[in-house]
């Protein structure tokens, strides 16, 4: 079992490597993590926090639109494209489970997008704190931000792979795909936004509209990295952040739920394609 | 119970249409059996019933005794589909390593099945650069880990040249002397004559003949076709004598049943002032193709 995952992987991570993904998700979120912290260090000094803590919370944002746009896209043809071009019919026809199929393409893709995140993040956040004074509060909460972020990417890779295994047609994965990023990461937010000013204060606002935010990966991303640092500067959807009526670990809770759910339908889903 | 693969009136619809309809057929051990039959007439569906990707309706299909699909059978059964395209940005043997991987197959023997293929020297090359010719030996090459116990070729060698596609045949020969029983599929009989032991003919889902090429030619009872050229003026004689089609002034065409030839050409050598030269031409592959593609399989029986 294990060498037939290991298999899988190895052959799925040469792949993103040559594809130059790797390289590609490096460079980019490294030129925004550089971006932000200067943009965090021109205005750091009139705050109270160091660069590093508030280079992460800019950050956070950012990595909500960036990471799992990098991830759809690493894994949205993973399986769609191996049905079109008939390679997965051999795969298939081999002694392989179609879940260990799933599960190592997964797990490939996730380290892929991990390794982007740490080179890149691990860099400018080491940069940064050489450069400037940094306190521990600084470096807990830039390793959140990696730790989290890796999760993030982990998810979406799930999401990618899902809709490639439930589609099995790489056109129309890549609509699903782009259609689960707008819908996640940008219309999410603005129909809650809508909403609660529409529904004002009460209990919407103080009992649902907070489990909603976590409800969508995303959010709980952002909302985690957000309420575990206090002083951050914070406005729209992410003020909820300093009035969580749960602790902030419910939604690390959330981002496990994705992760164990997507893989689950994405694999049980993987064993019913006819390649 | 020796056969590898062994199918018992299989059924398989798709959306109320039948798309295998009853088919029985059988392979031993290092027998090479092709199936024939048109674009759309089951052969592509056949196989992957005997992958287990699809559920028959009714029938049974056994590979090497396991229902297909289980883990025996997918470690007897080796498969090279109709088109395969390979990751453009890895190498021959990358492939091969995967799939070896795959099967837990030792790595080993990966350099000894591109050497039988050919492609040593282009091993460390990416797939991309690769002709078709190379893509398809590659596949083949996959097709053969682990010395498979039933070898599924999916029209291997559509679009090959004659020279790459004797080769092609060489391997399946030499697998098939290691004792792999092979199926595989093809459009014609000219390209299987001499290749395969036995042929099975498809026909819009149905078994149409199931035998040595000897076997369907004599099942098929073709007429041969007795090419006459008369000598000026005699043409009008001799149709009179022994009917036959006229295709101009001085040629005859007269269908003969396989036992009637040498009488026939007795009789017409009576008549040797008459003639300028007689040609013979028996049924041809394509002509026995054709008729067990057109007929049903009750129209044959003899």
């Amino acid at each position: 079992m294990s060498t037939r995952i290991g298999t899988v992987f190895g052959q799925e991570l040469r792949q993103a490597r040559r594809n130059l993904w790797v390289i590609l998700a490096t460079a980019v979120l490294g030129l925004f993590a550089l971006a932000l912290a200067l943009f965090g260090a021109g205005q750091g000094s009139g705050l109270k926090v160091d660069v590093l803590t508030l280079t992460a919370v800019s950050l956070a944002t950012l990595s909500v639109y960036l990471i799992p746009l990098i991830a759809l896209l690493m894994s949205y043809d993973s399986i769609s494209g191996e049905v079109e071009r008939g390679s997965l019919a051999l795969t298939f026809a081999t002694p392989v489970r179609r879940w260990e199929v799933f599960v190592g393409k997964f797990l490939a893709q996730t380290v892929a997008v991990c390794v982007a995140i740490l080179i890149a993040f691990g860099t400018v956040g080491c940069v940064i704190a050489l450069l400037s004074e940094t306190g521990q509060d600084g470096i807990f909460a830039w390793l959140r931000l990696m730790l989290t972020a890796g999760g993030l990417g982990a998810i979406f890779v799930g999401i990618g792979l899902m809709v490639s295994a439930l589609t099995c047609r790489t056109a129309r994965a890549a609509a699903a795909a782009v259609g689960v990023w707008l819908l996640l990461v940008v219309l999410y937010d603005v129909a809650l936004l809508g909403a609660i000013m529409a529904a004002g204060e009460g209990i919407f606002a103080t009992h649902v509209f907070p489990w909603l935010v976590i409800a969508n990966p995303a959010d709980a991303f952002r909302l985690y990295n957000l309420a575990m640092i206090d002083a951050a500067p914070v406005a729209g959807i992410d003020g909820l952040a300093q009035t969580l009526p749960f602790p902030p670990v419910a939604a690390l809770a959330a981002l496990g739920i994705w992760l164990v759910a997507t893989i689950a339908i994405g694999s049980a889903r993987t064993r019913r394609i006819v390649p | 119970m020796t056969e590898t693969l062994a199918i018992k009136a299989l059924c398989l619809s798709f959306g109320g249409q039948k798309v295998l309809d009853d088919v029985s057929l059988s392979v031993q051990p290092g027998e090479r059996l092709a199936l024939l039959g048109h674009n759309g007439a089951g052969k592509s569906t056949l196989f992957k019933t005997v992958l287990g990707f699809l559920r028959p309706c009714s029938g049974t299909v056994a590979v090497a005794g396991h229902a297909p699909g289980s883990d025996p059978a997918r470690e007897a059964v080796n498969y090279l589909p109709e088109v395969v395209s390979f990751q453009r940005n890895l190498s021959g043997r990358e492939v091969l390593s995967y799939f070896s991987g795959l099967r837990g197959t030792p790595k080993a023997e990966v350099s000894d099945l591109l050497a039988r293929v050919g492609l040593l020297e282009a091993a460390d090359r990416a797939v991309g650069a690769y002709s078709k010719g190379m893509r398809q030996r590659l596949g083949l090459a996959q097709a053969l880990i682990g010395t498979p116990r039933l070898l599924l070729l999916d029209e291997p060698t559509s679009g090959l040249d004659p020279v790459s596609r004797h080769e092609f045949y060489e391997v399946i020969a030499d697998a098939a002397a290691r004792g792999s029983a092979v199926l595989l599929s093809s459009h014609g009989l000219e390209e299987v004559q001499d290749k395969t032991d036995r042929i099975a003919i498809l026909a819009r889902g149905r078994l149409t003949a199931e035998g040595t090429l000897a076997e369907l030619a004599h099942r098929a009872g073709l007429p041969t076709t007795i090419r006459i050229s008369a000598r000026p003026g005699a043409a009008d004689a001799l149709h009179g004598e022994f009917g036959g089609r006229r295709i101009n002034g001085c040629r005859l065409d007269l269908d003969c049943a396989q036992g009637a030839k040498v009488d026939l050409l007795a009789r017409l050598g009576r008549h040797h002032d008459k003639l300028r030269d007689i040609d013979i031409a028996p049924p041809g592959l394509t002509d026995i193709y054709r008729h067990f593609s057109r007929t049903g399989p009750t129209e044959n029986q003899t």
